[in-house]
């Protein structure tokens, strides 16, 4: 369909929306700054926050976005084995991230730090729970797109489908690494 | 009936907005006329407290959320669409999503006025009952137990979905599907302000979101987001809800300003003066509105830093308005004037909003301002700018398309009438407001002593809110009377510029014919420049795809209210069907054929 900016409308209704979801973090992040430092009672960042385990699942997450890269490469030239291949190693890269947040909450709630305990509790879950959704969703999105592609109804005339979620994924990546800097880096 | 139900073409959609909002703004018109008869006599004693906060907090929440906004989005629906020349909005299904949400949040919240006996309560006893700006930690589950808060944050959460969707499909809408040769510099100033609440609405409905959903997890989860004892502050809240709060302000007030841009050269037969200078106003309000919020918040006491920022960024945003009056004044200058009904009520919003604005840029002052807060001034205020403003702006639009939407024009003098009901009745209503405030009624509070000195200016606010409700009756004669008698409105009674008016009353189903090419800014005129565009052919030449109905925008819009309704009831089960639904119209309507 011709549009009279040239650009496809779904990639820039997908856009606006990234630029509303900047908001959403911005508030949940700036939120988790006005707190830094503010809870009454412990356990406190310092005590509880395991940044070699987290670097691990930053790495995953990061290899993931390669992945999807990949994956799109892959479509976009018609290589439909490669790109069903990349696009569930993205999916599982993500599960992968996934995997590591669940852990890493048991953890913490096993250390005694719960959405209730304080203030760091409160923000650091909502905060990163709420990236934990974010992830789900593009996981569950990557693998409707990886069955598509093994029933053969995702072909490379969908390429825009795919490059549209790797938006999406490419930007939970880029939010986890602020959140990463900002809450396990620069305690 | 199937039909309507599936739609996903803009105009009905537009209609659909229109009377589902307009139900909604005599529900809200209902409670502040409660309001006013509780108010009519010091010691008044028709409802109670309890009953009198959930009154001016639905009024409130009603007028902005379901009444206002949806309104200015029927206008959205229906003409950006035809003005810009599209045969449709970018994403129709998504377009259908939004309305069913809203209409499904409107639903919920205002069930909250019937359910109280499920909450064992009586009727009337779990409405929102904490202002329509819910403060913290007022509104935390220590101080507001019953389910009443928990209506009003849920039912906000579902219809900031609905403005959300909408606000993506009209921006890709704006800036992707117009016709050829349709400039932005020739987009219609209405379009162009569509464009600009729009994205107001995606900067802004997150922050709101983040910050009800802080409320939500204390409520429910036993989280401290608002909670003092732990270290919280509930400034948060004041924070987050304004920084939504005040880019909402022009959310309602931009679309209007847009009508009135419309309007008034159409009437005075002369361009918009200064459209340009029109348009930037319009693009510099929106930025400009996301640098005012704390003068909501003068009385909290932010310091003197915050508080001279505030008032000073307060103050310049009523450059870019006052730029705009200046231009409609302009407008109307020399103008070969046409006293259509639509103009009473394009000119009436000029003045009411001159009013409205000039009390506006006195709360920039925070020493005058903190003699003003949560006193009556205010109340004077926001009802000059979004009574006097919005409201006017909007019924000036009703009367300048309905004519497009339906067909028929509607009775000028009805209109008139109406008109000079609602103009007299609202300054009687509200301009006693601005001295019954400064001189010390609070508002919120659901009585006052005969001491205090107002009775009798509370008296005339009271019949001025009456001769309102007389003025909307007037409308609704008027508007039932169209339906059979109204005169035939022709493809332009008004001989408009813009190219809604090229195409037939109401418009077929495609819109456009043939798609028009726009070479100028004025198509439809013959100014010293160029002659008018020729108008699309009444059939069209070649066969038009038009796309079918869909259910599954309404089945994903049903999942919301029912995952509102697990928390709410503390029904985790709920919660799992509602995703399931949500879940089920998404991949239903991801893997429908559809062609827009």
């Amino acid at each position: 369909m011709v549009t009279s900016l040239g650009l496809d409308s779904r990639k820039m209704a997908f856009w606006a929306f990234i630029g509303s979801e900047c908001l959403l973090f911005t508030s949940l992040i700036s939120t988790y700054l006005v707190y830094k430092g503010r809870s009454v009672v412990g356990p406190y960042p310092h005590e509880i926050l395991n940044i070699p385990f987290t670097s691990v699942s930053t790495f995953d997450l990061l290899m993931s976005s390669l992945m999807m890269v990949l994956a799109l490469a892959a479509v976009q030239r018609g290589d439909m084995r490669w790109g069903k291949i990349w696009l569930f190693s993205t999916a599982l890269l993500g599960l992968v991230f996934l995997g590591g947040q669940v852990i890493e909450f048991t953890e913490f709630v096993h250390k005694g730090l719960t959405l209730q305990t304080n203030l760091f509790g409160c923000t650091f879950f909502v905060l990163t729970g709420t990236h934990g959704a974010h992830v789900s969703v593009g996981v569950l999105w990557l693998l409707t797109l990886w069955v598509r592609a093994l029933q053969g109804k995702l072909t490379q005339a969908n390429a825009m489908t795919v490059e549209i979620t790797g938006l999406y994924w490419h930007f939970v990546d880029v939010v986890w690494i602020v959140i990463f800097t900002v809450v396990y880096l620069i305690q | 009936m199937k039909s309507w139900l599936t739609t996903t073409d803009h105009k009905r959609i537009g209609l659909l907005y229109f009377f589902t909002a307009f139900a909604f703004f005599l529900i809200g018109g209902i409670e502040a006329l409660v309001i006013r008869a509780q108010l009519a006599q010091p010691n008044g004693h028709l409802v109670t407290a309890e009953t009198y906060n959930q009154l001016f907090t639905m009024h409130g929440t009603t007028m902005v959320f379901l009444a206002l906004m949806p309104l200015s989005a029927s206008f959205f629906n229906y003409i950006v669409p035809l003005q810009i020349g599209a045969r449709d909005v970018a994403f129709p299904r998504l377009n259908a999503f939004s309305y069913w949400v809203f209409l499904l949040g409107g639903l919920f919240l205002n069930a909250s006025w019937l359910v109280g006996p499920l909450f064992h309560a009586g009727t009337l006893n779990v409405a929102p009952d904490g202002g329509w700006f819910g403060y913290a930690n007022l509104t935390e589950r220590q101080f507001s137990p019953g389910p009443n808060i928990d209506f009003w944050l849920l039912g906000l959460q579902i219809l900031g979905i609905s403005s959300l969707a909408a606000g993506f499909n009209f921006i890709v809408t704006i800036l992707n599907l117009r016709a050829p040769g349709m400039r932005m510099m020739r987009v219609p100033a209405f379009t162009w302000m569509t464009l600009v609440t729009q994205f107001l609405v995606i900067t802004a409905f997150p922050v709101i979101t983040v910050g009800l959903a802080f409320l939500m997890f204390d409520r429910f989860f036993g989280t401290h987001f608002y909670v003092h004892e732990a270290g919280a502050t509930p400034i948060l809240w004041q924070h987050l809800f304004w920084l939504f709060g005040h880019p909402e302000v022009y959310i309602l007030i931009l679309p209007a300003m847009g009508i009135v841009s419309d309007v008034l050269p159409t009437f005075a037969r002369k361009p918009l003066f200064g459209y340009t200078v029109v348009v930037y106003s319009g693009v510099l309000i929106g930025f400009m509105g996301w640098g005012v919020w704390s003068h909501h918040m003068f009385s909290v006491g932010l310091g003197p830093i915050a508080d001279s920022v505030f008032s000073a960024t307060t103050m310049l945003i009523a450059v870019p308005t006052g730029v705009k009056i200046f231009n409609w004044i302009a407008t109307l200058w020399g103008g070969d004037i046409r006293g259509t009904t639509a103009l009473h009520f394009a000119v009436g919003f000029i003045a009411m909003f001159i009013i409205g604005g000039l009390s506006g840029v006195t709360h920039a002052s925070p020493p005058a301002d903190l003699q003003q807060t949560d006193t009556y001034y205010v109340v004077a205020h926001i009802h000059y700018v979004l009574f006097g403003g919005t409201i006017m702006g909007l019924f000036a639009g009703i009367y300048y398309w309905w004519p497009k939407m339906t067909g028929r024009l509607l009775s000028e003098t009805l209109g008139k009438w109406h008109f000079w009901l609602q103009f007299i009745g609202m300054n009687l209503a509200f301009f006693p407001m601005h001295f019954i405030g400064l001189l010390g009624m609070p508002r919120r509070v659901y009585t006052y002593p005969p001491e205090l000195g107002v009775a009798d200016l509370n008296l005339v606010s009271t019949v001025g809110a009456f001769l309102i409700a007389l003025s909307i009756l007037v409308f609704l004669v008027n508007l039932l009377r169209t339906r059979t008698h109204g005169q035939r409105a022709g493809n332009d009674p008004w001989g408009g510029a813009t190219l809604e008016w090229s195409i037939a009353s109401p418009p077929p189903v495609y819109n456009f014919s043939v798609i028009p090419t726009v070479a100028n800014r004025l198509p439809r005129w013959k100014t010293e420049h160029h002659e008018p565009m020729r108008d699309p052919p009444t059939t069209p030449p070649a066969p038009i795809h038009v796309p079918g109905g869909s259910w599954w925008p309404m089945l994903a819009a049903l999942g919301l209210p029912i995952l509102a309704l697990a928390p709410l009831t503390h029904t985790l089960w709920l919660a799992f069907v509602g995703a399931a639904v949500l879940l089920a119209g998404i991949y239903l309507w991801a893997f429908e054929p559809f062609e827009a």
